[in-house]
């Protein structure tokens, strides 16, 4: 097997500037942040993000690397309206691509299937159907005769997910109560960068979880990063919950504070200023 | 025992809504329709099926009975066997519901959560509303962005209901010939002119309204001392 370990750095120096980039993890849950902080070190910028938005959406906007977002809602789940996203929605500040919670799965469902599409009842006479005039329809070839929304698949060029433990090949274990949506990101992405908690051996993995917790196979892997407390400021239970003091300062801290602040520096830089701050 | 609050007759309001369900997943969003869930569980729907609002079916007292992630929870609004509450940042007299922003889409004065799961809730499973805060900018003439679907924009769609809107005045339906909003009980206290008057759009007001009925003696005591022992409920509907 492979060894694809490489570090948070060198994960996005394989991404560029006008990518689609599909970011795992729900609202303020497992987001692969340490990677999003990366890619805040970096130019790259003029982005299609696909995200179940929390804060990793909230940063890349404050930013300004987001051409364009595709999602259902940005929150911070213990703060409800993410504030920097706001801002930046109320500037107009990024092409947005408004879509239901299930037309998203189903959209990650149809390109981890290989499908240009996949039909769901959901949108109609819903404004999705206004703001996306793009989206289409299709029709039950059976009896029924029914009309679904025709959702696209989310076909991404990376995929970034955090989760607990990952092998050095890319076998990637959530040890919290929900996998979210991160094996599909990593399947409907040509490339997928998992960042964990820690490295273990592939032997170790079912010594915390029994296997249905190994979410992520490795053959939709290309490079795995050790970055501990990665998910910071968002929850990666049972490892650590969701810090909320510190949440509350990134929501209330002006952007260019925040970032001279806390983004100035690489990822260890970044811990240091947090452990210093509490 | 005390008589009962406001909080209190909005509990009720919410719990009602599960009454006859059967076997579903009731999914409040919010606190007050959270101890509704759970009262209308120990009392008069003990089939429903409860989520502790992260990933996991739990009985009343929080033990876990099964495993809702987010995914499956997705897969089972369109399965249909569930009656969602949601809040709304504006609802129209057809029920049309907004939580994406308020103003224009394409640059929105404000923005807020986004569609979240409204428009797959809508055309799969019973979805009702709660309002905690009754006034002109959420009952208004027409909503800035439809995620939830009303009446008006449901034609054909098989699975579309809403059972009833409650807010901190009253409970609503839209039991009339257009289905348009319909005031269905007024809270103890309430007045049918407060409605009208924290509602911006013409509401449907029979000649008799009822009141929503009073919470039972052992309803009471189970607001009070098992589900919401630490009175949350006053937090979001004060006296």
């Amino acid at each position: 097997m492979r060894d694809k370990t490489m570090s948070a750095d060198e994960a996005v120096s394989r991404l560029s500037s006008g990518m689609t980039l599909g970011i795992g993890g729900w609202g303020s849950r497992r987001k692969p942040m340490a990677l999003v902080r990366g890619l805040l070190r970096s130019g790259i910028t003029d982005l299609t993000v696909v995200s179940y938005g929390g804060p990793d959406v909230g940063m890349l906007a404050a930013a300004g690397r987001i051409r364009r977002l595709v999602t259902a809602f940005v929150t911070l789940d213990s703060i409800p309206l993410e504030p920097h996203y706001r801002a930046a929605r109320e500037r107009g500040a990024f092409a947005l691509t408004e879509i239901d919670e299930a037309m998203f799965l189903w959209g990650l469902r149809a390109a981890a299937n290989r499908l240009p599409f996949l039909p769901v009842r959901a949108g109609f006479g819903s404004d999705v159907m206004r703001v996306n005039p793009g989206l289409r329809t299709v029709t039950s070839p059976y009896e029924d005769g029914e009309t679904f929304v025709a959702v696209p698949a989310l076909r991404m060029d990376a995929a970034l997910v955090h989760v607990n433990r990952a092998d050095r090949s890319g076998n990637g274990q959530y040890l919290g109560p929900d996998p979210y949506f991160d094996d599909l990101f990593c399947a409907a992405a040509d490339t997928a960068y998992v960042s964990c908690e820690r490295i273990v051996d592939t032997a170790e993995l079912t010594k915390e979880g029994p296997p249905q917790t190994l979410l992520v196979r490795r053959h939709t892997v290309t490079g795995v990063v050790e970055t501990p407390n990665g998910a910071h400021f968002t929850s990666c239970a049972p490892d650590y919950g969701r810090d909320e003091a510190f949440q509350k300062t990134y929501a209330t801290t002006p952007w260019p504070d925040f970032k001279a602040g806390y983004l100035g520096g690489d990822e260890q830089a970044y811990q240091a200023a947090v452990r210093e701050g509490t | 025992m005390s008589g009962p609050t406001r909080a209190e007759y909005c509990v009720i309001a919410c719990a009602e809504a599960w009454r006859g369900d059967g076997e579903v997943l009731a999914s409040p969003m919010g606190l007050i329709p959270s101890i509704g869930a759970r009262l209308a569980r120990l009392t008069f729907a003990p089939d429903l099926l409860l989520t502790d609002g992260e990933a996991l079916l739990v009985r009343p007292d929080g033990t876990p009975e099964g495993w809702l992630p987010y995914r499956e929870h997705l897969a089972w609004v369109t399965g249909g066997r569930r009656h969602v509450m949601m809040g709304a940042s504006q609802i129209d007299r057809y029920g049309n519901q907004n939580i994406a922003c308020i103003g224009d889409w394409e640059r929105p004065r404000r923005q807020l959560l986004g569609v979240r799961g409204a428009p797959v809730n809508t055309l799969n499973n019973p979805t009702s509303y709660w309002i905690p805060r009754h006034s002109r900018r959420v009952f208004v003439e027409r909503v800035d962005m439809v995620c939830g679907v009303g009446y008006d924009r449901a034609a054909g769609a098989r699975y579309h209901r809403i059972p009833r809107v409650v807010s901190d005045l009253g409970v609503f339906d839209f039991a009339t010939t257009d289905h348009s909003m319909r005031l269905a009980s007024l809270h103890p206290g309430v007045t049918v002119e407060q409605v009208r008057a924290a509602t911006g759009f013409g509401l449907t007001v029979p000649d008799d309204v009822p009141p929503t009925r009073e919470p039972t003696a052992e309803e009471l005591r189970l607001i009070r001392e098992v589900v919401d022992p630490a009175g949350a409920r006053a937090r979001e509907v004060g006296a």
